[in-house]
């Protein structure tokens, strides 16, 4: 399933917590209501993010996976 | 929910030096304030450069897998000179092979995102260290400074 995004944050390769962080930061430089595609390969990254949006409430609108490639939708909300 | 994580750093080798650097980032990035007070040995990590030369240990860490898969190194071996290290190279290549961030980036990223660090005054003293002898951004503060911060409903953690 595709969503529609305005920004692409590639963190592949990355380990936690980076992938959090590049993400904290990409979503504190957009506009709200607009959407982050995220790919990760880290393998925690799905709770992590899942933990992320929670915490901060920003919306994880979407994710895949696709052996062993995360993405992530997540829009700012505030 | 806490809003605030407190954080007790003690230990300078490079294995200890990774979980509050980690939890730090991590909890700045999910909206947290967060303080580490870097106490005794824990001064290492926030020396000016020091952060990507600190070392581990194979004494007493029976944890630490062998260097040679399917040949069992006993313990006592780690005492011998060099091999702390062997240690140290051995772990840094798994962390760069997992593509593990530094501890000097993620050192950086806490102080770019706000972590508080606070250095302990009274270690500082004790071990001969000067402000300037860490990198920029500290705060040089005693126990009470911490706790006031601490105190405040935080999560706390000691490493």
């Amino acid at each position: 399933m595709a969503f529609n995004f305005d920004q692409e944050l590639d963190c592949s390769g990355l380990a936690c917590p980076m992938p959090i962080l590049k993400t904290k930061k990409a979503v504190d430089g957009m506009q709200l209501g607009q959407v982050l595609k995220m790919i990760a390969t880290d393998p925690g990254s799905l709770p992590d993010i899942q933990a992320w949006t929670s915490k901060t409430g920003h919306e994880l609108v979407g994710h895949e996976e696709d052996a062993g490639k995360f993405t992530f939708y997540i829009k700012r909300t505030k | 929910m806490a809003k605030r994580m407190a954080i007790i750093s003690t230990h300078g080798t490079l294995d200890a030096g990774y979980p509050p650097l980690i939890l730090a980032t991590a909890a700045v990035a999910m909206d947290m304030e967060v303080a580490i007070f870097f106490t005794f040995y824990g001064l290492e990590i926030i020396k000016k450069g020091n952060a990507d030369k600190l070392q581990v240990s194979p004494i007493a860490n029976p944890a630490m897998p062998q260097p040679i898969p399917g040949i069992s190194v006993p313990n006592i071996i780690g005492m011998l000179p060099g091999m702390t290290a062997v240690a140290t190279n051995m772990m840094n290549g798994w962390m760069k092979k997992a593509n593990v961030a530094k501890l000097s980036e993620l050192l950086e990223i806490a102080v770019e995102s706000g972590v508080r660090i606070i250095a302990c005054q009274m270690s500082m003293d004790v071990m001969g260290i000067k402000k300037e002898d860490l990198i920029d951004g500290v705060e040089v503060a005693g126990a009470a400074a911490f706790i006031e911060f601490a105190a405040d409903d935080a999560v706390a953690l000691t490493f």
